[in-house]
């Protein structure tokens, strides 16, 4: 706006004011959206801007979060350019009017084409010959569907592989996982889908949903209500900022004791304490620690050792009879074989977490020793990511549920043992066709596949065992490209059949659906330009399953459309290709995609599950998602509804702010299972690169950069922050290897090599390191094994690298701070 | 140490060549050409005295207002020559100590040489143009333009890099 970017337009009393839910991560922050003719302004008398704040003089701290990164100039297809503004709700209960860093950025994201967003894909694109063009929708469809129709016809859908999101938020939504998933599932029925992050199509949370419990069961609220919260492979107050800030800190500090006490009665309350479990000590860790040092604990334990850690405290309660008896015998089954599968003394459990019996004991009585009136302590549970993609998936959520489980810290307020997330959910699909899970990754390296659909992600960036996915797909790219380079003058009949034949020679044909071109450009032949919240309506749920309707406000960019309605173009030609020829059956198959509109895909998908005639349909609006209309969202605001929804009354949504309140899990017996889940050791593949390599890389998510930076790459707030990925090593062990801050260092092993930016950190342990995941610039992936769980749930966490330095980057040490990114000094 | 560490390798870097691209980058910052009056890109921001360089100890702030009495700012000695550092050895810079995220006043840690806020816990690196090192905020910590006179030996503070908390344009 100015040389100094030192003012900024206020929006008039009459500015359109909308919805909107953080695009970014699962907290789901509300916000509202302000927009309004680009040559007006409001005055900064409080009656004369739609803040109502008064300007003319210097607002007091706390008043407001309003920063030139929430403003932006837009411009809709009519041509008329207007200001936009997006600032944080202080209505909305799940962020009180808090932004993070992630989501006061919205307004610079959209698109703006002076903007740092000018990259965005606005029309389809082709890649021919040697060059990539502009085409029309028509024909990226006459050829990506009629491609789809060949391999069918010859092959079946087996072939035919996707990557795809199944997550709300930016790139999600219940509208967007149904009209891909429709696609996918109903009408090609292929069963060769991975999903954004992992390499084949499953959860993330198999062993939890198997014992009865949901991985979303309580509340934000209960953070606040609970005596112990605990923060499995978590870094909340990096990854789900103001679910922390708003929620966990107030608990930490005292200020939801009234609350307690108005809720509890006579049952003893205090401020809460909090234990992290984390072979880290991440910036969560150091900010409890200064806030409330007595009352955090720091279970650092060895990496991967989580099944003894929970199983050796499981087996002290039980040996203290700190477990609720009379829930275990009335509402749970199993716990015997479990007690006795997953014995470990303290002593073992000590031994191989390497975390001290003192501390073990520490941890077990502040969450499970009964309090003064016998009631059993609220101890909340959450995890994440450390345990997610840790060793292993299946068995370390098995054995934390065992635990949680037998001290009832299910159904309680101020309990609950949940997923922190990343992206916000939004999930509603037709069930997989095959329910197999195929290692996706590892049958493109195997030859397989014909043609390979990345929607909405970017896994040269986020895959495990990364280097080698990216040398296969670009070698298989490059047979079809030099095909398609020869096809001078092809109809788009002839280009499918010239496509087809080079997918015949190994061929792998790649389209990207997307916001921007991404890392994937490089190998792919198609890209088709995608829509973000704001520009299309679109709902999602939070971590709490707080639904809402972000509310579209402006046009999306050029020819840019909804996912749900590029699923249901591809759907509609493929389906007129087959009337063609006369095949009704087909033509059957492809059909139930006669979409105007976003709401036309919701209606068809989340408000369809569980009604009389739907087929099966695999929703988190469960059975009664049918009552949640676009206009009943819409009066809900950025408050939304907890799903499940109980009922409407007049126009008002009523949720579920705590899931299993009446013991009742969802298992066919409707108790909640014990599942056995003895110590393992450490996966083959991991062990033997800790045996040849030096150093642990551990790796993860970072505040100031959302996801594969697909936006952050443009901007230089983040881009001037981090210009490469990080990596935390032991100064120590950096000077040792001749490594200063800014140094860019290889880091490799037997699965690949990639590069990083040196960050020594006081915190990293000697010989264990810490890199920045999915980055734009240095791929922590590239280092990952190829070993999965038994659901096909890799160990991103888990591998062992080398570490040289590369040299020096003058650049890097006189633009980039090497400081403690944790807030304490200690 | 971290910090230390870091500014050993800045000075390092500076003193195999780089230091004049730094000057240079300062001075096109601080340009006082940009803040002069007419220049309709740029606010009529006032040139207020800060003090002598003389006067200024190594990594203890002064504190000073600007552009006005409501914003509260410091300027900072440090120990060797900064990014848009100023004054006779490129050491001296100044910053709005209101928080970007919410206005919260930031507090000086003289041994992490970085600015903290207590409030959501957003950290700026004085030494690095403000730059948040971590945190809650969409913007670095905003830049006071100081200019130095050596006949002098004083800084004048003519403008401000970036918006100051609260409020729609930095000249109320």
């Amino acid at each position: 706006m100015t040389t100094f970017n030192d003012r900024i337009a206020l929006p008039p009393v009459d500015a359109q004011k909308t919805n909107m839910t953080c695009h970014f991560c699962i907290v789901g922050c509300g916000y509202n959206v302000y927009k309004w003719d680009a040559n007006k302004e409001g005055g900064r008398a409080p009656n004369q801007n739609a803040l109502g704040l008064d300007f003319r003089t210097q607002l007091p701290a706390m008043a407001v979060t309003l920063t030139p990164a929430m403003t932006n100039t837009v411009v809709d297809k009519n041509g008329k350019r207007s200001n936009i503004m997006i600032v944080p709700d202080k209505a909305c209960v799940v962020n009180s009017g808090l932004s993070s860093t992630r989501g006061g950025k919205m307004a610079t994201y959209m698109y703006n084409p002076q903007g740092i967003t000018q990259e965005r894909l606005q029309l389809p694109q082709f890649y021919a010959g040697d060059q990539w063009l502009d085409t029309t929708w028509d024909y990226a469809m006459a050829v990506y569907a009629g491609l789809i129709k060949k391999i069918i016809d010859n092959d079946g859908p087996r072939s035919i592989f996707y990557s795809a999101f199944d997550h709300g938020g930016a790139g999600g939504g219940f509208e967007n996982t149904w009209g891909s998933g429709k696609l996918m599932f109903s009408a090609i029925q292929t069963p060769s889908v991975r999903i954004h992050n992992r390499p084949a199509y499953n959860s993330e949370c198999h062993a939890t949903r198997e014992m009865g419990i949901g991985e979303l069961n309580n509340s934000y609220e209960d953070a606040q209500l609970a005596d112990v919260v605990w923060s499995i492979g978590g870094n909340p107050y990096e990854t789900q900022t103001n679910y922390f800030l708003n929620h966990w800190l107030p608990n930490i500090m005292g200020s939801t004791i009234d609350k307690k006490k108005k809720l509890f009665g006579n049952e003893p309350v205090g401020e809460s304490k909090v234990i992290f479990v984390d072979p880290r000590k991440n910036s969560t860790i150091s900010l409890c620690e200064l806030q409330a040092k007595n009352r955090t604990l720091h279970l650092d334990i060895q990496p991967g050792t989580d099944i003894a850690l929970f199983n050796g405290l499981f087996t002290y309660v039980i040996e203290q009879g700190w477990v609720d008896k009379d829930f275990i015998a009335k509402h749970t089954k199993g716990f015997d074989d479990a007690a006795k599968a997953n014995k470990l003394s303290l002593e073992e459990c000590s031994k191989i977490t390497g975390v001290s019996i003192d501390k073990l004991k520490k941890a077990a009585e502040w969450s499970y020793k009964p309090k003064a009136n016998g009631v059993m302590p609220r101890a909340m549970h959450s995890y994440e990511k450390g345990i997610i993609w840790g060793n292993d998936n299946y068995l370390i959520q098995s054995a934390l549920v065992d635990l949680v489980i037998a001290t009832h810290n299910v159904g309680r307020r101020g309990t609950g043992v949940v997923r922190m997330g990343g992206h916000q959910e939004g999930y509603t699909r037709p069930p997989h066709p095959t329910g197999e899970k195929i290692y996706i990754d590892q049958e493109i390296i195997k030859g397989n596949g014909r043609m390979m659909t990345w929607w909405a992600c970017n896994n040269f960036q986020t895959s495990n065992n990364a280097q080698q996915l990216r040398e296969v797909v670009l070698k298989r790219s490059q047979i079809v490209k030099e095909a398609m380079s020869k096809a001078r003058g092809a109809s788009s009949e002839e280009m499918v059949n010239v496509i087809y034949d080079a997918t015949s020679r190994g061929g792998l044909f790649v389209a990207s659906i997307n916001l921007y071109p991404t890392s994937l450009k490089e190998a792919a032949h198609m890209m088709l330009p995608a829509t973000q919240p704001g520009e299309m309506n679109l709902t999602s749920m939070n971590g709490e399953r707080r639904i809402r309707l972000s509310q579209k406000f402006m046009d999306a960019p050029g020819e840019a459309k909804p996912d749900c309605l590029i699923a249901a173009m591809v759907a509609n030609t493929i389906k007129a290709q087959y009337e063609k020829e006369g095949n009704a059956v087909m033509a059957k198959r492809f059909s139930g995609f006669d979409w105007k509109t976003e709401e036309d895909a919701f209606n068809d998908g989340f408000r369809q599950a569980g009604r009389p005639g739907a087929g099966p349909i695999d929703s988190q609006g469960g059975d009664t998602g049918y009552m949640a209309t676009y206009a009943l969202l819409a009066k809900a605001g950025n408050n939304g509804v907890q799903l499940p929804i109980k009922e409407v009354q007049g126009d008002k949504l009523i949720g579920t702010p705590m899931i299993y309140a009446d013991n009742k899990f969802d298992t066919k017996d409707g108790k909640a299972h014990f599942k056995p889940s003895p110590w393992p050791g450490l996966p083959k593949p991991v062990e033997t690169q800790k045996q040849k390599y030096a150093f642990w890389i551990n790796n993860g998510r970072a505040n100031e950069v959302w996801q594969t930076a697909y936006h952050d790459q443009y901007n230089d707030f983040v881009r001037g922050r981090y210009p490469m990925a990080y990596l935390e090593i032991n100064p120590g062990d950096a000077s040792a290897l001749g490594i200063s801050a800014g140094d860019v260092v290889e880091v490799f092993n037997d699965y690949g090599s990639t590069f990083a930016m040196a960050y020594p950190v006081k915190d990293a342990k000697p010989k264990q390191t810490f890199m920045l995941f999915g980055y734009v610039k240095g791929i922590a992936g590239d280092v990952t094994t190829e070993w999965v769980d038994r659901n096909v749930i890799p160990y991103y966490k888990g591998t062992y690298a080398n570490i040289k330095r590369v040299g020096s980057m003058s650049d890097f040490k006189r633009t980039v701070s090497f400081k403690r990114r944790a807030y304490d000094n200690v | 140490m971290e910090s230390n560490e870091s500014r050993r390798n800045f000075l390092k870097v500076t003193g195999i060549g780089s230091a004049v691209a730094v000057g240079s980058a300062a001075s096109l910052v601080s340009n006082p050409a940009n803040a002069a009056p007419g220049n309709s890109a740029v606010l009529a921001y006032p040139e207020r005295a800060i003090g002598k360089a003389a006067g200024m100890k190594v990594n203890t702030p002064v504190t000073f207002n600007y552009p006005d009495a409501s914003s509260p700012c410091v300027a900072i000695k440090m120990d060797g020559p900064v990014a848009g550092g100023v004054g006779p050895n490129n050491d001296v810079v100044a910053y709005s100590t209101l928080c970007t995220h919410m206005g919260c006043p930031v507090n000086y840690d003289q041994q992490a040489k970085t600015f903290k806020c207590p409030c959501h816990f957003s950290v700026f690196d004085p030494e690095h143009l403000g730059q948040m090192v971590c945190g809650q905020a969409t913007e670095n910590l905003p830049k006071i333009e100081l200019k130095y006179d050596s006949g002098t030996d004083s800084f004048k503070a003519v403008g401000v890099n970036g918006l100051i908390y609260g409020r729609a344009s930095n000249i109320l």
